[in-house]
């Protein structure tokens, strides 16, 4: 991966990370469609695919909460 | 056009149930209770002769000039003070009355200097109006006695003198001062024939006057003058437009002498400032016709070329060329726009239809990204509706009002004077913020509690007030089950009061008493209606969305929505915040908050402008710009702001506009964004264009043009232009017909139209069959959503910390008499009250760097680094330290972050960890900003004259 795009997906696994944080005083599932959902509401499609990528190598920085969030919407 | 002359009644009219009538000069008239018998006579066009009366005042009874005759009572009554009574018989005119005037302005002028045909009141004089009205021929007491005529003239303050030859002392200066504006400036020094007005023994600059105008305005005479008035003369025909600074949207008459702007005057049937202003709207309106205003349109292939100026229609085909260009090499996401909050309405539309509808995609945003976006998120999720709940006026009701985050007296001082008013008349105040704002403490105003929380844990403030409600037994529980969704609320009922929630538990790092926290939740939930206002003290954090909601729970927990009185109030920054959010400039939704996703809204969208629209969310700005650097976007149309200047991160933009292709920025200078900028439209004024703003209220004033553009188009027109030479089918006349198609597409406007403005003034949204008139407060017998909703609104600490490379705490802010990036109010003498922008440190930390007062300081973040000039300042706590950012050379936002708000981006400015030190340079990055400044803004005159 080259050094831009690593900093594009650095700051969306730190967005992801965010949202699942913010999600996380609700109950599991509740907490998996609200991440899902915000991100399906406010991210472009590149940003989802980023992401995506990602996700596809493991999905190792991101946050339990933002992982399962982002599985849903693949 | 004439000169628009509103009706003075002397005394306010009264707002009350119980009507009374009596008989003035053998005519019967009804009035309210309490209405004065000056009033009631105006009410049937009788003007009473008066000088120390006027309707924005209580009555004062000083001059004796408004006696009357009343059947069965002794004397002769001042009508100004005596209230109307049902039967009461008044005789206005008789020839005692008559004498008795006559006498009263024989003293009056026998002081007065007699130079009125060089006065430059002349023509708009009370005095003179009323030596005529009493018929007064002759000063039987000559001129030679004891006199003023040559005291001396304080032309101190930039925009008014104070000619104290000219004063009657009548006390309408001293009161607009206490009642209207509520700075308690003015006084009466002495007594009888030594009284004299005085600012606190000082001069005016000197004084604690904020200048408002109030005084001004309330003169009758020409003591307090204009010095606009004093250089031009009288206006000869006046328009009634809306202020162009902040969101507070005061409407004024623009008074004109042909194309030329003498005077603005607040207007008293302005629903957002009933005839109040502050120093931007009232004076600070020089910029629109500043020198340096560039109203030629430019173009270049490279940032570092000279602009040539061409024609309209060169720079259109330019621009055209080069998005087009970007789009088959870059795709068809490779370009968007920002519109801008100080645009109007129907100039936000069509850019954000430009950019859907022509460049067929949805990388639409704008400035409100940066402000007020958790707003819209924070209150759609609670309530349904991505706005505040109450009018201005509402606060009149109000029996607590919590200020959280703003600071209304320097950045919304006209609601702040209506706020002060409020309190003044025994309502209670919380305050919650980090600095000793002026409402803390000010001329007969205390706040009850100040909370002065560490920056970053508003959730925590906001979660332990609720904490206490819920955990005392405090909650609206009737309330609750009858408009909120109970499930929800059981649910964050036991969230909210675990134990961490408590103020005991939060207090560690708020540093808030937790017996101030408990105490002040005590009172917002008892104290009768309660009313929450609050700024971007709010929303710009890591979890400004999240304390948005927090309060909303607040407030629904206790009842507080749906009345007078009380609700949930974003205080808007610049003047058309409200207006372009509503417009659709969100990369995420259409007009009127409805998702890009939605397909019945984007059918509606579709079929009227006949093409097919991405129903996929488009890049924010921080995303746009990170495209511009790693990705592919390469072309972007900012309308109207000032991205390099205004946005976090001052490298990161920077960067993200030097990767661009083609950057078109419209604005009426060549700003900070436009030195990495391709082609410049130049922009028009407000006072160059029709359109409409909406203020914090959600209220739609009209803008009016009272003068030609001087770059030939009002941005609208340029707007269309570009869109032309894109082939995009856009045509309009008027922003009328934009309203009209704004209105067909978006429910909440349904019913909003110029001529709707032109018969009621303002509206305030939403305005449709239901709701024919607009509507003044929301959610009356319901939320827009159904039920109320709850959320569960976990504190999480930002990421930012203090450490010991970085141990202080930065938080940035506004002052009364600067705007924003400071573009428009640098260009005027409101620069007298705030030069540059400086450091405030608190003397503790000061002494323990040995920084003192004046000397200048290096600001270092792990962002960047600048150096100002500090101010040793209690206001501070210790740990925190605060800066401004209205002069670009002082660079406040090389220093923040690129920290945001989880939910919407919205930049973090409030938390930045910093240190200060003492320092001999500027910063480097200062330095270079220096030498851009020129290098990139250079213009090829010589050029563009030989192609001519
Ligand atoms: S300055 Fe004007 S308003 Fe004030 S006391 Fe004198 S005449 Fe009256
Ligand atoms: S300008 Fe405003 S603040 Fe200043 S003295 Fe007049 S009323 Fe008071
Ligand atoms: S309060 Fe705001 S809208 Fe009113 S005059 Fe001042 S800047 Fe303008
Ligand atoms: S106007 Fe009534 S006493 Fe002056």
């Amino acid at each position: 991966m080259t050094d831009s795009a690593t900093h594009a997906v650095d700051k969306l696994i730190r967005m992801a990370n965010q949202i699942a944080v913010a999600f996380a005083a609700q109950p599991r599932d509740e907490a998996i469609t609200g991440v899902a959902d915000h991100i399906k509401a406010f991210w472009t499609p590149k940003m989802r695919r980023d992401i995506g990528a990602h996700l596809a190598e493991g999905g190792q920085r991101l946050e339990p909460l933002a992982k399962a969030a982002l599985e849903r919407l693949q | 056009m004439a000169l628009i002359k509103e009706i003075d009644t002397g005394t306010p009219i009264r707002l009350a149930d119980r009507i009374v009538t009596l008989v003035i000069d053998g005519e019967r008239v009804s009035v309210p209770a309490g209405t004065s018998v000056m009033a009631a006579a105006m009410t049937m066009g009788t003007k009473i002769p008066k000088l120390c009366a006027t309707d924005s005042l209580e009555a004062f009874g000083s001059c004796r000039l408004c006696l009357v005759e009343i059947e069965g009572r002794r004397g002769t009554p001042a009508s100004c003070t005596t209230p109307a009574e049902d039967g009461m018989i008044v005789h206005t005119q008789n020839e005692r009355l008559a004498k008795l005037r006559r006498g009263v302005m024989e003293l009056y002028i026998s002081d007065h200097p007699l130079d009125c045909l060089t006065c430059p009141a002349n023509g708009d004089c009370e005095l003179q109006d009323m030596a005529g009205a009493v018929g007064l021929r002759d000063v039987r007491y000559g001129y030679k006695g004891a006199n003023h005529l040559d005291a001396g003239k304080d032309e101190s303050n930039p925009y008014f003198t104070f000619d104290e030859s000219k004063c009657i002392v009548c006390s309408r200066c001293v009161r607009a001062c206490e009642e209207t504006q509520g700075t308690f400036a003015l006084t009466i020094q002495g007594r009888g024939f030594n009284s004299k007005v005085s600012p606190g023994g000082l001069d005016f600059l000197s004084s604690e006057c904020v200048s408002c105008g109030a005084c001004v305005q309330a003169c009758p005479t020409a003591t307090l003058s204009e010095k606009t008035i004093i250089e031009h003369g009288q206006p000869d025909h006046s328009v009634v437009t809306t202020c162009a600074y902040c969101g507070v949207g005061c409407s004024f008459k623009a008074e004109m002498q042909g194309e030329r702007v003498v005077n603005m005057e607040p207007y008293k049937a302005g629903g957002a400032n009933e005839g109040h202003s502050c120093v931007k709207g009232r004076f600070a309106w020089g910029y629109a016709t500043a020198k340096d205003r560039i109203t030629k349109p430019m173009i270049r292939a490279k940032i570092t070329d000279p602009w040539r100026e061409v024609s309209w229609d060169e720079a259109f085909a330019y621009a055209a060329s080069e998005f087009k260009r970007i789009q088959s090499t870059h795709g068809r996401e490779g370009v968007g726009a920002i519109t801008s909050s100080r645009c109007t309405n129907e100039e936000v539309f069509v850019i954000q239809k430009l950019v859907r509808m022509g460049f067929g995609n949805n990388n639409v945003d704008t400035c409100a990204r940066v402000c007020h976006s958790p707003t819209g998120y924070g209150l759609s999720k609670t309530f349904g509706t991505s706005a505040g709940t109450q009018d201005f006026k509402s606060v009149e009701e109000s029996d607590v009002i919590l200020v959280i985050g703003a600071n209304p007296t320097d950045a919304h001082p006209v609601f702040a004077s209506r706020m002060k008013k409020r309190l003044r008349q025994g309502a209670r105040l919380i305050v919650v913020d980090p600095r000793k704002i002026d409402l803390v403490k000010s001329a007969h105003v205390r706040a009850d509690y100040h909370l002065p929380l560490m920056p970053g844990t508003n959730v925590a403030i906001v979660n332990a007030l609720s904490h206490v409600i819920v955990t005392e037994g405090l909650a609206k529980e009737d309330y609750i089950r009858e408009r909120c969704d109970w499930d929800d609320f059981q649910v964050w009922a036991r969230f909210i009061a675990e134990e961490k929630h408590s103020p005991e538990a939060v207090e560690q790092f708020t540093g808030v008493p937790a017996a101030d926290v408990r105490a002040a939740a005590r009172l917002y939930a008892t104290g009768g209606k309660a009313a929450i206002y609050y700024g971007l003290g709010v929303t710009e954090h890591s979890q400004g969305s999240t304390t948005v909601m927090a309060m909303a729970n607040l407030a629904m927990v206790t009842g507080n929505i749906g009345q007078r009185g009380m609700g949930v109030n974003p205080l808007r920054g610049q003047n058309n915040v409200q207006g372009a959010c509503d417009m659709g400039s969100f990369p995420h939704e259409f007009s009127g908050y409805r998702h890009v996703s939605d397909d019945s809204t984007r059918d509606t969208f579709e079929s009227l402008w006949g093409v097919a629209l991405d129903k996929t969310p488009g890049m924010r700005i921080p995303n746009m710009l990170d495209e511009a650097q790693f990705g592919s976007f390469k072309g972007l149309y900012v309308q109207g702001e000032d991205i390099a200047q205004s946005d976090p991160d001052t490298h990161h933009v920077t960067a993200g506009l030097a990767a661009m292709e083609c950057v078109i920025v419209q604005d009426l200078f060549l700003n900070e964004t436009a030195k990495y900028a391709h082609v410049f439209f130049p922009g028009a004024s407000f006072l160059e264009k029709d359109g409409t703003f909406t203020n914090a209220e959600r209220r739609i004033n009209r803008v009016r043009k009272v003068m030609t553009p001087m770059a030939g188009l009002a941005d609208w027109e340029a707007t269309l232009g570009f869109a032309r030479a894109l082939g995009v089918d856009m045509h309009y006349a008027h922003p009328s017909e934009i309203m009209d198609e704004i209105a067909a597409l978006t429910p909440t406007f349904r019913n909003v139209s110029y001529k709707k403005l032109d018969e009621m003034g303002s509206v305030q949204w939403p305005c449709n069959d239901a709701a024919p008139e607009g509507t003044p407060i929301m959610h009356v017998d319901r939320f827009v959503r159904g039920k109320g909703k709850f959320m569960l609104t976990e504190f999480t600490p930002t990421d930012e910390r203090t450490g010991p490379r970085f141990p202080l705490l930065l938080t940035t802010g506004r002052i009364l008499s600067q705007y924003n990036v400071g573009a428009q109010t640098r260009r005027t003498s409101n620069s007298v009250w705030h030069e540059e922008d400086v450091l405030e440190i608190h003397p503790f930390d000061a002494e323990s760097r040995g920084i003192r007062d004046g000397d200048l300081v290096a600001l270092a973040s792990r962002a960047g680094e600048v150096s100002l000039k500090a101010r040793i300042s209690e206001r501070m706590q210790p740990g925190v330290v605060y800066t401004t950012f209205h002069h670009p050379n002082s660079g406040a936002n090389v220093v923040t972050t690129d920290n945001s708000d989880w939910a919407t981006n919205c930049p973090e400015y409030k938390v930045t960890a910093v240190q200060a030190r003492r320092t001999n340079h500027w910063s480097d990055w200062q330095e270079q900003d220096r030498e851009t400044a020129i290098s990139m803004r250079r213009i090829a005159h010589e050029a563009a004259d030989a192609a001519e």
